[in-house]
């Protein structure tokens, strides 16, 4: 398979992007402004983002598909309401994450927001738990942008009414150029924000509407400084098949009913993790100064421990300082607690910290 | 001061007496992005032809700076490290890196002219 290209390749080529390969697709890492300017243009004003590369996947079937689903994803999916969305996993039998999602309750069945670089792999792993009865599908005729900041909404408002009624993780069918589509109120910034799924053939009539409205294209690049400083995970850096969502600090997306009664896989050891707590968990990091500790950076405790490592790491526009995530042994944990960052063989001083670093404006 | 030289590694140096002073290229900086990371050597450091010297930062990635002659720091520029982004401003002036005072001046020989270095970016634009 050669290297793919999202429907609006050429439109993000027209506009100064610089690709990057990123999961088997050439993506924009930036355009022309830069990844800070496009970091604060979306949290000032809003920007699209082509997030075509991700999965589209959807399940139709009978009431048992809900048992299958639930066997692999740690929600509530049979108290789901449709159109409403949560976000979860796929966990494999030892409870490490296979891939984080957003399933969303269709009239049909369900759909899936998978990672790109994991979408051929999750629905390999998923159609093991289905029954003949049930039906499944990548539809690679949509497209998925990304709109995020906080005038997404007056902005989008205007091209397809009714969207600013959807409360944050819903969504539903909108009609447009007498085609429908399906729109959540969701994001990875930390704004409030739509993710319109689109066909392939009218996505450039939207991204036309959006930059007459001074909605900017924003990269990967500012993707990343976007979601580090609202606390979000980027799978294959702080979530991979080995962490647990226990250890990964998201014990909240696995649903109160199902945390008791279990029935996924890699329950007995998720319930022996939330009773007796994970050794290493992901927290926030704040190097002091201006000192960037990136991945794989080595975490110290004051007395020379080595204690953990860094999985994200980067400067975030918008706090106006360096930011990290990373993995830390539980003892080592709690908010405050002064640690040390091995950056380019000298250790700097940094803190656990609170996440997110970016108060986040979701609209409830 | 004399007419810059340029490196391929994408730093410049001009020289008043025996004393260079280094920085990193216009070019370099539009290929680095936001930069949000400086850290410069401090005086009294000894530093080699094309040894490491100094590192930058963007949103991106980090990259070393090395030094394209010989000598020793009498200065780093603090106010970079203070402000990185001013480095995107004015990299060939005011955003300097560090000063040396030199040992070879014949050093400089091997470095480029303004033309020959625009000419090898062009020839190699990454």
């Amino acid at each position: 398979m050669g290297v793919q290209k999202t429907a609006l390749y050429d439109l993000h080529k027209s506009l100064g992007a610089k690709f990057v390969p990123f999961a088997g697709y050439e993506m924009p890492i930036q355009y022309k402004d830069g990844i800070v300017k496009e970091h604060i243009s979306t949290r000032t004003h809003a920007g699209f983002f082509d997030v075509s590369h991700m999965g589209q996947f959807f399940l139709e079937g009978d009431e048992t598909l809900v048992d299958a689903l639930e066997k692999i994803i740690p929600s509530d999916l049979k108290s789901l309401k449709i159109n409403h969305s949560k976000y979860s996993f796929l966990l494999n039998d030892s409870g490490g994450i296979i891939d984080d999602l957003i399933v969303t309750k269709t009239n049909k069945g369900f759909s899936i927001i998978l990672n790109a670089a994991c979408k051929e792999n999750d629905i390999k792993h998923i159609s093991k738990f289905l029954g003949k009865t049930h039906k499944y599908f990548l539809n690679n005729d949509l497209s998925l942008i990304a709109l995020q900041g906080p005038k997404s909404v007056e902005i989008l408002e205007k091209l397809i009414p009714g969207v600013s009624e959807l409360k944050f993780m819903s969504g539903n069918n909108f009609s447009y150029e007498s085609e429908s589509l399906y729109i959540t109120r969701s994001g990875y910034t930390g704004e409030d924000g739509f993710e319109i799924s689109i066909s392939n053939k009218k996505v450039k009539n939207l991204i036309d509407f959006l930059m007459k409205n001074e909605v900017k294209p924003i990269g990967l690049g500012a993707r990343d400084t976007l979601r580090l400083e609202a606390g979000l995970c980027l799978y294959g850096h702080d979530l991979n098949e080995k962490i647990n969502p226990v250890e990964a600090n998201l014990k909240w997306a696995i649903a109160k009913k199902r945390k008791e009664v279990g029935g996924f896989n890699g329950w007995s050891k998720i319930k022996d993790l939330l009773t007796n707590g994970s050794e290493k968990i992901r927290v926030g990091i704040k190097p002091e100064g201006k000192v960037i500790a990136r991945e794989n950076t080595k975490i110290f405790s004051s007395n020379g421990e080595e204690i953990g490592f860094v999985t994200s790491g980067t400067f975030g526009p918008s706090v106006n300082r360096p930011v990290a995530m990373g993995y830390i042994k539980s003892e080592f944990s709690e908010i405050g607690t002064s640690i040390q960052l091995e950056v380019r063989g000298k250790k700097y001083e940094g803190k656990v910290s609170e996440l997110p670093f970016y108060k986040k404006s979701y609209v409830k | 001061m004399s007419e810059k030289k340029f490196s391929k590694k994408h730093e410049w140096v001009s020289l008043e007496g025996d004393i260079a002073t280094v920085g990193i290229t216009k070019h370099a900086t539009e290929m680095l992005g936001d930069i949000v990371f400086v850290e410069v050597p401090d005086a009294g450091k000894s530093l080699e032809k094309e040894g490491q010297a100094a590192v930058v930062e963007s949103t991106k990635a980090a990259s070393d700076v090395y030094s394209p002659i010989s000598g020793e720091v009498t200065e780093g520029n603090k106010a970079i490290a203070d402000d990185p982004g001013s480095v995107n401003g004015d990299p060939e002036g005011a955003s300097w890196f560090f000063k040396l005072k030199i040992k070879d001046k014949g050093e400089l020989d091997s470095l480029m002219s303004k033309d020959e270095y625009e000419k090898f970016c062009k020839e190699n634009p990454n």
